[in-house]
C-alpha cells in the first residue's frame, strides 16, 4: 500500500470462545498511514479480531508483529477504544481525566504527572479539536464528542495502531464528518486505524482498505481491489447491491 | 461552646472520637472504590459473614480482640473466595453464590453464638457500640489505616484504569486480578476493624454513604475519594456527637447522619440533584415552548 509496507502483519491467527473459534487461521498485512474497514456480518469476528490484537482476547494460534517485532500480549503500540454502550459514561471524570489514563502507564504509580505528560495531553485534547470542553464530565457530549475522547487518550498513550470498534454507529452526519476528519489527520501522521464498520455504503468515501471477514479472511486490499461485489457476495453470503460502477459496489 | 466541646471531656468519649476519625475515614475512602466497582452487594454478604468468625473467635479464644479479629477476617475472606471458586465451577453467578454462602455462613453465626458461654450480647456485633472500643480496638484501626491507605493512594491511578475500564486496564498490563483482590482484603480488613464501632448490619452505610454522596456532588475521582474520607469523618463524629446528647445508640445514629446527607445531596445537589434535574427540564420545556410561539404561531390574529 505505500513505501514503508506492511508494518502490522498478522499470521495464521485463530481466536476461540470456550473452544468454539470464531476468527479461524486469518492473516494479512497492513502498513501504517492507512485507514481500514474490518467488514463481515453479524458473528463474523470483526470485534473479536480487534480485540486480539489489543491483547483482550488469547490468541489460540498465530502471531501479530508490528515492525517486525513480534507481539506478546499487553502493548501501548496498540490502543484498543471500545464501543461506547460498554463504557461507564457516569464515571466521576472528565474529558482531560480520560485522556490523561492514556499516560498512566508511562508515569510510575506514585508519580506526579511531568511537564511533558501535561504537554502530550494538552497536545492529544488539541488534535481531536475537544480543548474547550476539557472539563466536562464525559456524559455530558455528543456521541462523536465521546468518541473523540477515546481517540485522544489512544494519542496521550502514543498509540500507533488504533483498534476501534463500530465507532460510527449512532452518529449523525456532522458528527460523522468531524470523526471522519480527525481519522484522516491521524493517518496523514502515519498512524494505522484498524475500523470495524457495518455501513457499506459509506466504505469507499471513508477508507483507504478494507479486511473482508466471515469467520476467516475472504479478501484483503485497497477498497479498489478488495471491495468488490464478488468478495462481498463471497463475505455476506448473498449478492448485498444491486447496482455496480466500475467494480465498485456502492 | 460548651455544648460542642463538653462531650469529649470524657475519656470514653475521646477513644470514640479517635474510631471515628479513623474509622470514618477509611471507610469513606474505601467506599468510592466499593461504588464505582459495584461491590456494594459484596460488602453486605462480607459484612455478614463476619458474624460466625466472631463466634469462632469468642468460642476459642474467649473475648480477646486478637481472637475475634482473626476470627472475622478469616471467615469473611472464606466467604469472598468460596464465592468467586462456587461461581466459577457452576452456572450460578457470583451474586447468587454470595447470597447463599453469606446467609448460611451469618445463621451459622447465630447458631454458634447460643453455644458461647461467655455472655455476649448478639445485639452488641448486630449494632456495634462505639462507646465501648478498646485501646486493642484503636490499635487494629490504626494498623489497617496504616496498612490500607498508602497502597490504595499509591495504586490510586491503576485503580482507576481498572474501575473504569477492567478489560481494556488488563490488556495493557495493569495486574487487574492482583488490584481486584487487593480491594478484597482492603474491605474486609476495614470492615473488622470498624466492627466494634458499627457493628455487622451497620457496617455498609458508613462504607457507601459517604461516597455515594460525595458522587452525587463532583466529577472528580480524587475529590470522590478524599472527599468520601472527609465526609465520613464529619458523619461519624457528629453522629457520635449527636448520640452523646440524645441518648441514642451511637452506631445508628452515625449511619442516621449519613443518610440525612445523602438525602441532601439528592435533592440538593446543583448538578445532579433532583429538584436542579426537575428545573432544567422545565427550562427546556418553557424555552421550547417560548420557540413555537415565534412568529407565525399565534393564534387569535
Amino acid at each position: 500500500m505505500s513505501a514503508h509496507s506492511h508494518s502490522l502483519v498478522v499470521e495464521d491467527l485463530t481466536v476461540s470462545y470456550r473452544r468454539v473459534p470464531a476468527l479461524h487461521h486469518v492473516g494479512f498485512s497492513l502498513s501504517c498511514g492507512n485507514c481500514v474497514a474490518v467488514l463481515g456480518p453479524n458473528g463474523a469476528g470483526k470485534s473479536t479480531l480487534l480485540k486480539a490484537l489489543a491483547g483482550l482476547l488469547e490468541m489460540e494460534t498465530g502471531s501479530v508483529s508490528f515492525h517486525g517485532r513480534r507481539m506478546h500480549g499487553a502493548s501501548q503500540e496498540f490502543a484498543y477504544l471500545p464501543q461506547r454502550e460498554m463504557v461507564d459514561w457516569d464515571f466521576p471524570t472528565t474529558v482531560r481525566g480520560v485522556v490523561e489514563m492514556g499516560r498512566y502507564l508511562r508515569v510510575r504509580w506514585w508519580r506526579r504527572f511531568s511537564k511533558e505528560d501535561r504537554n502530550a495531553v494538552d497536545a492529544a485534547l488539541e488534535a481531536v479539536q475537544l480543548t474547550a470542553l476539557q472539563d466536562r464530565q464525559i456524559s455530558a457530549l455528543s456521541g462523536g464528542q465521546q468518541q473523540r475522547v477515546f481517540l485522544a487518550r489512544a494519542l496521550a498513550q502514543e498509540a500507533h495502531v488504533l483498534l476501534l470498534d463500530e465507532p460510527f454507529t449512532g452518529l449523525d452526519q456532522p458528527s460523522q464528518e468531524g470523526l471522519r476528519g480527525v481519522f484522516r489527520r491521524l493517518r496523514s501522521e502515519g498512524k494505522l486505524l484498524l475500523i470495524s464498520h457495518h455501513d457499506l455504503q459509506t466504505v469507499p468515501e471513508l477508507f483507504d482498505g478494507v479486511l473482508l471477514l466471515n469467520g476467516e479472511l475472504i479478501a484483503s486490499g485497497t477498497v479498489q481491489e478488495a471491495f468488490t461485489q464478488d468478495n462481498l457476495a463471497r463475505t455476506y453470503g448473498t449478492r448485498v447491491f444491486s447496482g455496480v460502477n466500475h467494480g465498485l459496489a456502492i | 461552646m460548651d455544648w460542642l466541646f463538653e462531650p469529649f471531656q470524657h475519656v470514653f468519649m475521646q477513644r470514640a472520637l479517635a474510631a471515628c476519625v479513623l474509622i470514618g475515614f477509611l471507610n469513606g475512602f474505601l467506599g468510592g472504590f466499593v461504588m464505582l466497582r459495584r461491590m456494594a452487594l459484596m460488602a453486605d454478604s462480607l459484612s455478614h459473614s463476619l458474624l460466625p468468625g466472631l463466634a469462632v473467635g469468642v468460642l476459642l479464644f474467649g473475648l480477646a480482640p486478637a481472637g475475634l479479629f482473626m476470627g472475622a477476617l478469616s471467615a469473611a475472606l472464606m466467604v469472598a473466595l468460596g464465592a468467586q471458586l462456587l461461581a466459577r465451577g457452576a452456572r450460578v453467578k457470583e451474586d447468587s453464590a454470595l447470597a447463599i454462602l453469606y446467609t448460611v455462613a451469618f445463621s451459622a453465626g447465630v447458631v454458634l453464638l447460643s453455644f458461647v458461654k461467655v455472655r455476649v450480647s448478639l445485639l452488641h456485633y448486630l449494632f456495634g457500640n462505639v462507646l465501648g472500643v478498646s485501646n486493642q480496638d484503636l490499635w487494629v484501626a490504626y494498623g489497617v489505616a496504616v496498612v490500607v491507605l498508602p497502597l490504595l493512594v499509591a495504586a490510586e491511578r491503576p485503580l482507576q484504569l481498572l474501575l473504569f475500564e477492567p478489560s481494556v486496564a488488563r490488556s495493557q498490563g495493569i495486574p487487574t486480578g492482583l488490584l481486584s483482590v487487593g480491594l478484597v482484603v482492603a474491605l474486609v480488613l476495614t470492615m473488622v476493624s470498624s466492627l466494634q464501632a458499627v457493628g455487622v448490619i451497620l457496617l455498609l452505610g458508613l462504607l457507601i454513604s459517604p461516597a455515594a454522596t460525595v458522587y452525587l456532588l463532583c466529577d472528580s475521582y480524587p475529590a470522590l475519594l478524599w472527599g468520601g474520607g472527609a465526609l465520613g469523618v464529619f458523619g461519624s463524629v457528629s453522629g457520635l456527637w449527636l448520640s452523646y446528647w440524645l441518648g441514642l445508640p451511637s452506631g445508628a445514629c452515625i449511619v442516621l447522619v449519613l443518610g440525612a446527607m445523602f438525602c441532601l445531596a439528592y435533592l440538593f445537589s446543583p448538578r445532579y440533584g433532583l429538584i436542579a434535574k426537575l428545573l432544567r427540564a422545565r427550562h427546556f420545556h418553557q424555552e421550547s415552548l417560548s420557540r413555537w410561539e415565534k412568529p407565525g404561531h399565534h393564534h387569535g390574529h
